[in-house]
C-alpha cells in the first residue's frame, strides 16, 4: 500500500515533466504520427490516473490493506458514520485532494465541451447567413474574403469546411483537392475530439510542462496525419505549394483581418500571447510540416512502432494493475 | 423558402442590401417579389408568407444578436446589427486568430504563421 503510492506518485512527476519534455523533442513522431498520438494519449491518461491514485492509496493507508477495502471503509465511514479516527490530517488531505482533482478534471472536461459546442454553434450560424455553397461536394461552403482560407469546423453531420474566395483564386484545382482532402481528413479521423480532450486536459492543469507539451504536439500531429491522407491521392509538389500559398497568404492575419470594433492595442496583445507562449498551435507547425514533405525520412520501423505500442499499453496498465489487482487478489 | 434558416438567410440579405431599417411588412413584400422572381410563378410563394412568420424569423435573428428593432416606433422597424462585411471579418478572426480558448473549435489548414517562415515558404514558393 505504502509503496504503491510512492510509486504512484514517482510515475505522476515523471509523466508530468521529463517524458513530455524528450517527447516533445524527438524526431521520431514525424515518422510514425499516429504511434506518437497513441502515446501522448497514454502518457495523458496514466499521468492523471497515478495523480489522483496516488493520493486515493496514500490517504486510504489505514484503512485497508489495498484499495477496494480502503474504499469500502471510506464508505462506511461516510454513510454509516462510524468513527474517522484511523485517518490522520495528512491522510484525509490527500483524500480530499483525490476528490477534488478527480472533480476539477471531469468539470473542465464537460465545460469544455460546452464553450467549444457554444462557439462552433455561433460560428455555424454566421456561416449560414454570409457562406455560399460550393461546388466540392455538401458540407462545402465557400466565403466572400481576400486572403486564403481554408478550415473545418467540426459538428457530427453538421460538419462543415470552408473556403474563402481568396483561396479558391489562389489555387490550382489540384492544390484545392489537396486541401480539401487534408480538411476532409480531420473530419473523418475525429480529431475534434482530441483537440477537445487535449484543450480540457491543458485548461485543468496549465502549470504543468505535460499538457501545454502534449497539446501542441498534438495539434501538429494531427496535421501531420492529415497531410497523409493527402498524400495518398495527391503528389507531394501539390501539397507543399498548396501549403507555401496558403501560409503565404495568411501572414499576420490581425492586420490583414482588421475588426473596425478592435483597437490596435486588443490585436497587439492577441499577437503577444502567440508568440509568448507559442499557443497550441506552435508557429514551427507549418515549418516542420513543409520541412517533412520535403525531406521525408522512412516511416518509423515495424518493430519500433510495436515498441511503441507496447509502451502506451503499459504506461496504462501499471496504474491501473497497481491499484486494482492487490484488492482483487487479497 | 422551405425552412426558416433559408428564410433567415433571406431576411439577413435583405436588410444587409438596404440602406435603412424596415417593417416586417415591407420585408414579406420584398420576399414576395424575390421568390415570385426566383420561381417564375408570380406571388404565389409569397401569399402564402405570413408577416408573422417573417416576425418570427426577426425574433429569431434577434436572440441571436444579428437583428436590432427601433423601439420607437409602431410597427417595429428592423435592422442588421452590423454589416455583411463586418461579419464575415468577424468570422474570420475567430478562424485566423489564436485566442487560447479558441484552439479546439476549428482545424484550420494553416496555423498562425510567422514573418520569418513566411519568407521561407516564399522563397520555397518561387523555386517551384
Amino acid at each position: 500500500m505504502f509503496w504503491t503510492s510512492y510509486f504512484l506518485a514517482v510515475l505522476a512527476l515523471v509523466l508530468a515533466w521529463p517524458v513530455p519534455v524528450l517527447l516533445s523533442r524527438a524526431e521520431w513522431p514525424a515518422r510514425a504520427p499516429f504511434m506518437a498520438m497513441v502515446l501522448w494519449q497514454a502518457i495523458a491518461l496514466a499521468g492523471g490516473l497515478s495523480m489522483i491514485g496516488a493520493m486515493l492509496v496514500y490517504g486510504l493507508e489505514p484503512i485497508g490493506d489495498n484499495l477496494i477495502a480502503g474504499l469500502r471503509s471510506l464508505a462506511g465511514m461516510v454513510l454509516h458514520n462510524e468513527p474517522t479516527t484511523a485517518l490522520g490530517f495528512w491522510h484525509l488531505f490527500a483524500l480530499s485532494a483525490a476528490a477534488l482533482l478527480s472533480a476539477h478534471l471531469v468539470f473542465t472536461l464537460l465545460l469544455t465541451y460546452v464553450k467549444i459546442e457554444r462557439q462552433r454553434r455561433r460560428h455555424r450560424e454566421l456561416l449560414t447567413l454570409l457562406a455560399s455553397p460550393s461546388d466540392d461536394g455538401p458540407g462545402t461552403v465557400v466565403i466572400n474574403h481576400d486572403s486564403p482560407v481554408a478550415y473545418c469546423l467540426p459538428g457530427g453531420a453538421r460538419s462543415v469546411t470552408v473556403l474563402s474566395d481568396g483561396l479558391m483564386a489562389a489555387l490550382e484545382p489540384a492544390e484545392l483537392r489537396a486541401v480539401l482532402i487534408h480538411e476532409n481528413a480531420h473530419l473523418s479521423q475525429r480529431h475534434d475530439l482530441l483537440l477537445w480532450a487535449f484543450a480540457a486536459w491543458r485548461q485543468a492543469l496549465p502549470w504543468f510542462p505535460t499538457t501545454r507539451l502534449a497539446q501542441v504536439a498534438v495539434n501538429s500531429l494531427i496535421e501531420m496525419l492529415a497531410d497523409d491522407v493527402a498524400l495518398r491521392t495527391e503528389s507531394k509538389g501539390t501539397l507543399i505549394k498548396a501549403i507555401a500559398i496558403v501560409a503565404s497568404g495568411s501572414v499576420r492575419p490581425m492586420e490583414r483581418v482588421s475588426l473596425p470594433g478592435t483597437s490596435a492595442g486588443d490585436s497587439s496583445s492577441d499577437d503577444s500571447t502567440l508568440s509568448g507562449t507559442g499557443g497550441a498551435d506552435s508557429p514551427r507547425t507549418t515549418a516542420s510540416r513543409v520541412s517533412r514533405l520535403l525531406s521525408p525520412k522512412p516511416p518509423l520501423p515495424a518493430g519500433l512502432r510495436a515498441l511503441v505500442l507496447a509502451a502506451s499499453a503499459m504506461l496504462l496498465a501499471v496504474p491501473t494493475g497497481l491499484l486494482i489487482v492487490p484488492g482483487l487478489l487479497g | 423558402m422551405a425552412s426558416l434558416g433559408e428564410l433567415e438567410r433571406a431576411v439577413m440579405d435583405l436588410l444587409w442590401a438596404g440602406q435603412e431599417a424596415a417593417t416586417a411588412n415591407k420585408l414579406r413584400d420584398l420576399l414576395a417579389q424575390d421568390s415570385a422572381a426566383a420561381d417564375g410563378i408570380a406571388g404565389h410563394q409569397g401569399k402564402d408568407l405570413a408577416v408573422t412568420t417573417v416576425l418570427t424569423v426577426l425574433s429569431r435573428l434577434e436572440k441571436k444578436g444579428l437583428v436590432e428593432r427601433e423601439r420607437g416606433t409602431r410597427p417595429h422597424r428592423y435592422q442588421a446589427v452590423s454589416s455583411r462585411a463586418d461579419h464575415t471579418a468577424d468570422l474570420m478572426h475567430e478562424a485566423l486568430g489564436s485566442a487560447p480558448d479558441r484552439e479546439a473549435v476549428l482545424a484550420r489548414f494553416i496555423g498562425s504563421v510567422s514573418e520569418s517562415e513566411a519568407a521561407t515558404l516564399r522563397k520555397l514558393l518561387s523555386k517551384n
